[in-house]
């Protein structure tokens, strides 16, 4: 990397460092400063980085983006950020990388349970959080999760007790508006054993050049059960990274559902460390229209016996959109009896479209089940024949497949309010015609 | 109905289908028995305007058209109907949506609005009853990891729902147990009318025991090598298909 672009960013640091949350502990001033030396010497990551070798930051490289000092929601249109509001759930929402009172919809919350903007966390437990900060995310893995330690202006915390079912989903709304501009932003989830919740991720913009840069770290108890949902719809000259990393303990359960819309350039990192028959299944559908790039790079370890991971991630490129997939699995040593099953299927569009699939299995155990599959393909014509002998025409009939590739992941979402959402997103990015909504 | 006329077919500039000649009128139901390999899914598939297949010369006349001209879909939607012989699997999209989609499709062609949700559910379900099948069938996706004799149900079913005018039924027997092939005969011959006409092509004369036909024709290598009532079909279960193929090179 390049290390000027490094050190506009240190010396853009200083001026806004007193503005960061937290700045009064010492733990978080130390750590911060930590990751912005780290990021000093290592930058953005690099295509010579095998964990980064489709995907090139230079885009991010060549502009600096600025982190807004407050929240500036001058310009935003209530009703497109309240169309993003899922119905019936808690809402936490950043607006440039801060957090909105005014938007945000978190009365009746239980009171045991803590959902509130990271910076409250920091003011009112800062030992909450200073306990989970950095465990699951390593600040040396790359450069994205140093800068976000060192930049984060603000965030969600999530914590739910032990034994508590939460029976409605929280979501954080993430929106970004105005060109060049950057939201950094942090996030903790931890379910206590044998806790249940839901959560949502959800990332907007206006139409403009922005960076996000997220990171949540997610620590599901023994026995809990925890089910992420990330939706990202980016602006599309956006560029995104949103990295999930998540530590399991025995019999924890973790599925995360990932769909990946927008954005010019947009990463995903979703690194899941399983313990002792920890169960976790991750899904995921990327879309990539016109010259937008899209990476899902996703790591499960199995770190311990009996542990069950499944993994799907469908593609579906047009254009000359390019969709990449990365997905390591590895089975430690002691890892006997895993049982894991990961696939990847890209279905291209148009001949400039590109998939790159790379599945990873790395193997310590032998007495483990582990499979799987990837595909590059277009529409079956036997089924397009399929569909016209029963009086669909073609385009209708290409259409629709394509809606059934894609629609398989978006049948997995049983909250209805966000899987309306998403399904709307995915019609508004391939033609409608041939998909009666009024029909499914 | 349909007149075919000398109708030759090439599939990788092999020649597949020598020279058809076959007139069917509405109210008819011709059987086509051949032995394997001898072009009767080639004939469906040319019929139905599957790509791949290379017409060489002659002509297929459907109600007065070209119906080689049309495309796959405006064949659908003007009343032929393919039950296959391998129906595909369409793993997303249900069985209730594709039945929609097509019926409407008939509707917008012949210039009727779309049908109402409730005529719809109402004529889907009775049909359902009609085939003995499960109505849970209908919310699933179409023919995914159905059972052989459930696909070949599910066309049937199909038939029925889209009310078509000249039924091509391509093997429609196979993978049927005995029962199942009763329900799909007594469906086929509810839908019996003056106005629609069937072709059924078969291997074996099983199916015939159950749906009659008016017309018997054998295909061999490519050509429709003899004619008859039902009798034949009965004949050629007792001589085998050698036969009229001896026949044919005798001729
Ligand atoms: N796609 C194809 N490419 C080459 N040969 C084909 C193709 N489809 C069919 N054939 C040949 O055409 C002949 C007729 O096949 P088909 O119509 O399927 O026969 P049937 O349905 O009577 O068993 C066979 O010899 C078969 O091998
Ligand atoms: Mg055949």
């Amino acid at each position: 990397m390049n290390t000027a672009i490094a050190s506009r960013y240190t010396a853009e640091y200083q001026t806004i460092a007193s503005s960061l949350p937290g700045q009064t502990l010492p733990w978080l001033r130390a750590l911060r400063a930590e990751a912005l030396a780290q990021f000093a010497e290592q930058g953005f990551p690099s295509p010579r980085e095998e964990e980064w070798r489709y995907t090139n930051v230079s885009g991010i490289e060549k502009k600096l983006f600025a982190p807004s000092a407050d929240i500036t929601v001058g310009d935003i249109n209530t009703d497109w950020l309240k169309s993003y509001q899922i119905e019936n759930a808690w809402v936490l929402v950043l607006v440039n990388g801060h957090f909105s009172a005014e938007f945000s919809v978190l009365t009746d919350l239980p009171e045991a349970v803590s959902v509130m903007s990271m910076a409250d966390a920091l003011a009112k437990q800062p030992a909450q959080v200073e306990k989970y900060l950095g465990l699951a995310a390593s600040q040396s893995e790359h450069g994205f999760i140093a800068f976000n330690t060192a930049w984060f202006s603000d965030g969600l915390f999530v914590h739910v007790p032990s034994k508590l079912v939460l029976d409605r989903p929280i979501q954080l709304l993430h929106i970004v508006t105005g060109d060049d501009a950057m939201a950094t932003t942090r996030n903790i989830i931890i379910a206590d054993e044998m806790a249940e919740a839901k959560v949502i991720e959800t990332f907007v913009g206006n139409d403009s050049a922005y960076l996000t840069a997220s990171v949540t770290e997610v620590f599901v108890g023994q026995n809990a059960d925890l089910t992420l949902y990330k939706m990202q719809s980016e602006s599309e000259k956006a560029y995104h990274f949103g990295g999930s990393y998540i530590k399991q303990a025995r019999d924890a359960r973790f599925t995360h559902h990932n769909f990946a819309f927008g954005g010019l350039l947009a990463r995903s990192d979703i690194h899941a460390d399983l313990d002792h028959a920890s169960e976790c299944e991750l899904n995921g559908l990327y879309l990539g229209i016109k010259r937008q790039h899209i990476d899902n790079h996703t790591r499960i370890n199995h770190l311990k016996p009996y542990a069950i991971s499944r993994e799907l991630y469908k593609g579906v490129l047009d254009d000359r959109a390019r969709g990449v997939f990365q997905g390591r699995v590895i089975v430690a040593i002691d890892a006997q009896k895993t049982d894991s099953q990961m696939n990847n299927r890209n279905l291209l569009l148009s001949d400039d479209a590109e998939a790159d699939t790379k599945p990873q299995l790395e193997i310590y155990a032998d007495d483990v089940k582990c499979g799987h599959g990837v595909t590059v393909g277009q529409l079956d014509e036997k089924s397009i024949f399929y569909l016209q002998s029963r009086c669909v025409d073609e385009e209708t009939a290409r259409n629709m497949l394509t809606f059934a590739f894609a629609n398989e992941m978006v049948d997995k979402v049983k909250i209805r309010g966000l899987h309306d959402m998403i399904l709307e997103q995915l019609l508004t990015r391939f033609p409608q015609e041939g998909v009666n909504k009024e029909w499914l | 109905m349909l007149s075919i006329k000398d109708l030759t077919v090439n599939v990788n500039d092999k020649q597949i289908l020598k020279g058809i000649n076959l007139e069917i009128k509405a109210g008819e139901i011709h059987a086509i028995m051949g032995p394997n390999g001898s072009g009767k899914s080639t004939l469906s598939h040319v019929l139905s305007g599957k790509a791949g297949y290379t017409v060489t010369g002659g002509t297929a006349t459907y109600q007065g058209k070209d119906l080689l001209e049309m495309a796959p879909e405006i064949r659908a939607r003007e009343g032929v109907f393919l039950a296959f012989q391998y129906p595909v699997e369409i793993p997303g999209v249900s069985n209730i949506y594709l039945l929609k989609a097509a019926l409407n499709s008939i509707r917008k062609h012949n210039g009727q609005p779309e049908v109402d949700a409730m005529d719809f559910l109402t004529l889907v379900k009775e049909k359902v009853r009609l085939l003995e099948m499960d109505e849970k069938f209908l919310y699933r996706a179409v023919n995914e990891g159905f059972s052989g004799g459930e696909k070949k149900r599910n066309e049937i079913l199909q038939m029925a729902i889209l009310e078509p005018k000249l039924c091509i039924m391509d093997e429609t027997d196979s993978g049927l147990d005995i029962d199942a092939l009763k329900i799909v005969a007594e469906g086929v011959n509810s839908l019996r009318s003056p106005e629609r006409s069937f072709v059924m092509v078969t291997h074996y004369q099983r199916l015939l025991d159950y749906i009659k036909p008016d017309f018997v024709h054998v295909l061999a290598h490519g050509q429709i090598v003899k004619s008859g009532g039902p009798e034949l079909a009965l004949e050629l279960e007792e001589k085998g298909y050698n036969w009229v193929e001896d026949n044919q090179a005798a001729a």
